[in-house]
């Protein structure tokens, strides 16, 4: 379980990426597939390390020792070499001894009694670590998979480009329309306004002359009246006057 | 029993006779560079037997102290020699 808190620091899985790290990374020139094997991605990690009993002995050396003397083999080869380096004192017993047995019995009942928390701990931050690796992943799936939704959408809409230009070229025939309509307006204005230059000058000049023949004709009149006939209308005039005067004082 | 006849040079250690040990440890590598390889390919093959796993277990690192232990104990024998119980064994 120290094995577990030791890979949080794994060097060796880095030392084997950074290989291959350059051919992740696109390089439009550079071919791919060249080269030695590439490890990304990298094989998961194996589940359980090599079999070791009681703490020390590997399991391949039970097992070698299996088909010759069975299950007791190694114990009963463990046993005898302990009392050959005992009898022969290859191993000394001295107080090293005393302070070996006693750390010993320390770490035993230390490792029995919080092992499975310790692993469990260094397992939970093993999975804290690969989910946000993994959350990093599935965040940028997510993304690359929207991203390609909007590109199927935008091909989409493209489709619709002739619908656009018909809309297009309808506003800039209307516009053209219009434009010559405008023009039309105009040129109807002035036509209009010439001709009706041309009207107001023939009634002016019809009205000078109608004026100029009444001038003339009342001159004409007016020089015929002779100064005799002058009394006389004026006489008659007063003695109309006289006439309705009576008439009109009599009404009253 | 054998398939092809595998060149000494390339057997592993533990497949070789018993009697062509000494022909297999002299034609191994003793450049320095060779040397760094066999002790790179041991703890690598140490490390990813042992540390480099999901699940390990107290043996990873407690073959290396008791490795450790075991070494400084020969170091140390000469002194250790003088606090033996018996002259004669």
């Amino acid at each position: 379980m120290l094995s577990r808190l030791g890979l949080r620091a794994a060097p060796a899985a880095l030392k084997g990426l950074a290989p291959c790290l350059s051919v992740g990374v696109l390089h439009a020139s550079r071919p791919f597939h060249t080269g030695p094997r590439c490890l990304a991605p990298l094989p998961p990690l194996p589940e359980k390390g090599g079999q070791v009993r009681h703490g020390l002995i590997p399991e391949e050396f039970f097992q070698f020792l299996y088909p010759k003397t069975g299950v007791t083999g190694p114990y009963v080869l463990g046993t005898g070499l302990l009392f050959y380096l005992l009898s022969k004192e290859i191993y000394v017993v001295n107080h090293e001894t005393i302070a070996g047995a006693c750390i010993v019995g320390i770490l035993i009942y230390i490792v029995k009694k919080y092992g499975a928390d310790v692993a469990a701990f260094a397992d939970k931050l093993n999975e804290e670590k690969v989910a946000r690796a993994l959350a990093v992943k599935n965040q940028s799936i997510n993304n690359l998979e929207s991203a390609i939704e909007q590109e199927k959408k935008e091909q989409w809409r493209v489709e619709g480009r002739g619908y656009l230009f018909d809309a297009k070229r309808n506003n800039v025939a209307m516009l053209l329309e219009t434009n010559y309509r405008e023009r039309l307006l105009t040129v109807y204005n002035e036509v209009k306004k010439r001709l009706d230059y041309q009207i107001a000058v023939q009634q002016l000049s019809r009205r000078r002359e109608q004026d100029h023949m009444i001038n003339w004709v009342e001159k004409n009149v007016v020089q015929s009246i002779t100064p005799q006939q002058e009394k006389e209308s004026i006489a008659k005039c007063i003695s109309d006057l006289k006439m309705l005067s009576k008439s009109t004082r009599a009404t009253v | 029993m054998a398939d092809r006849p595998v060149p000494l040079k390339d057997t592993r250690f533990l497949d070789v006779k018993l009697g062509q040990v000494p022909s297999w440890i002299a034609m191994r590598d003793f450049t320095p560079s060779g040397l760094m390889g066999a002790v790179r390919r041991g703890y690598d093959s140490y490390y990813n037997k042992y540390i480099n796993v999901r699940k390990g277990g107290i043996g990873g690192i407690s073959m290396v102290l008791f490795g450790y232990v075991v070494i400084s104990y020969i170091w140390n024998y000469e002194h250790l020699k003088h606090d033996r119980w018996r002259k004669y064994h």
